[in-house]
């Protein structure tokens, strides 16, 4: 059974993209046969972040558009073998994607016997991230502790609700989670962020994980290396703990609590 | 954190401030999705009429579409200002 996860939004700069690059990966180091597919047609990134972009040759619109095969158009990870990457085109032309298409696609990995297709959709709610939602059978909310996000999140709620195929066909809802980036907890006990179950409360859905701010992730993409794979940073921990509750395994929420500073350093500042 | 905010009493964070505007405004918005598409346009054109005799706030106008069996049924309430603090309605003054 091939599963299709849609990592989305509404806000753009949020995360998806470094979601999308961890949750794929870390899925992959786990054995599991792996798709990642950057719809953000024009604005292609995940290539960068993968650390792949000199290796795109063809993208998803020329797969769709029949111009090459899908097998040309995915890109084999270095790292892991197991994980695919496709990646978005840079065409100006937002019609380039189709439902039909994009059916085809997810069809053709499926029969190519992947267990996981990463959908991570553009910003917005327009035909790009419309397309990314419709096929899903999971759906990842990623929300930064920030009023206008979190507005956006509960927006793309309802549209997970109404747009996607499960929805019209009344299969049942799209399985929804909440991820919480950009997260910092020291800023949450100084009253100035909302805190995880503020924002759990608000939206009313399940928290997969919380994603600490984090310098790590900065360095990641610098390098094309997901965050994932640096097990020294917080963030990348922090991927790896979504990614094993994403498999039903249970583990406690890290970095979620403020560190606890000396008297000293609370003085002199950090 | 500097000496001076060591000292200061912590300020009343913004965020008890965030959760409640969203807690609202998501409310409202949860509300809205789903009832036609007209509404919006439906009361204002009531609050335009309305007000023609009794000067309401936008605030006093609820309107929901139920659905009853398969019937859609709409609900209109208007609340009506207090007797004392009525205005006269700048329309009466045309009256010939
Ligand atoms: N946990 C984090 N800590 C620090 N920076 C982050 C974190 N998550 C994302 N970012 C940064 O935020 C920006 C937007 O991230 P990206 O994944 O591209 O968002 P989106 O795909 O939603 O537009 C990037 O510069 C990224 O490095
Ligand atoms: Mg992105």
């Amino acid at each position: 059974m091939t599963e299709i996860i849609v990592v989305t939004s509404g806000k753009g700069g949020v995360g998806k993209t470094t979601t999308s690059a961890s949750l794929a990966v870390g899925l992959a180091r786990l054995g599991k046969k792996v798709a990642v597919i950057d719809f953000d047609v024009g604005l292609r990134n995940l290539d960068l972040i993968m650390g792949c972009e000199r290796r795109v040759v063809y993208d998803f619109v020329n797969v769709i558009q029949g111009e090459c095969t899908l097998r040309q158009a995915l890109i084999k990870d270095k790292r892991l073998d197991s994980l695919y990457i496709l990646a978005a085109s840079q065409t100006r032309d937002k019609d380039a994607l189709s439902k039909e298409g994009v059916e085809r696609i997810l069809g053709e990995l499926a029969e190519d016997g992947f267990d996981y297709i990463i959908c991570d959709s553009p910003a917005g709610i327009e035909k790009g991230a419309a397309l990314a939602m419709y096929f899903a059978d999971r759906a990842i909310v990623v929300v930064n502790p920030e009023v206008s996000s979190v507005r956006d999140s509960d927006r793309i709620l309802g549209l997970l609700a109404s747009k996607t195929r499960r929805a019209e066909r009344g299969e049942g809802a799209v399985e929804q989670h909440l991820l919480l980036t950009r997260y910092s907890p020291e800023r949450v006990a100084g009253g100035d962020m909302m805190g995880v179950a503020d924002v759990k409360d608000i939206l009313g859905i399940e928290v997969l994980g919380v994603i600490p701010e984090s310098t790590g992730v900065l360095t990641a993409s610098n390098a094309g290396v997901p965050v994932i794979l640096d097990a020294d940073s917080p963030a990348g921990q922090a991927y790896a703990d979504a990614v094993d509750r994403l498999t039903g395994k249970d583990r406690p929420m890290r970095f979620i609590d403020a560190q606890k500073k000396g008297l000293l350093a609370r003085i002199f500042g950090s | 954190m500097g000496l001076f905010d060591f000292l200061r009493s912590r300020p009343k964070g913004s965020a008890s401030v965030a959760t409640e505007r969203l807690r609202i405004i998501v409310a409202q918005e949860r509300a809205k999705s789903g009832r036609p598409d007209y509404l919006p346009l439906l009361r204002r054109e009531l609050l335009e009429v309305i007000r023609k005799y009794v000067n309401i706030d936008p605030e006093a106008i609820e309107i929901n579409v139920e659905r009853e069996g398969n019937q859609e049924v709409l609900e209109l309430s208007v609340a009506l200002p207090d007797k004392g603090v009525v205005e006269q309605p700048a329309a009466a003054d045309d009256e010939p």
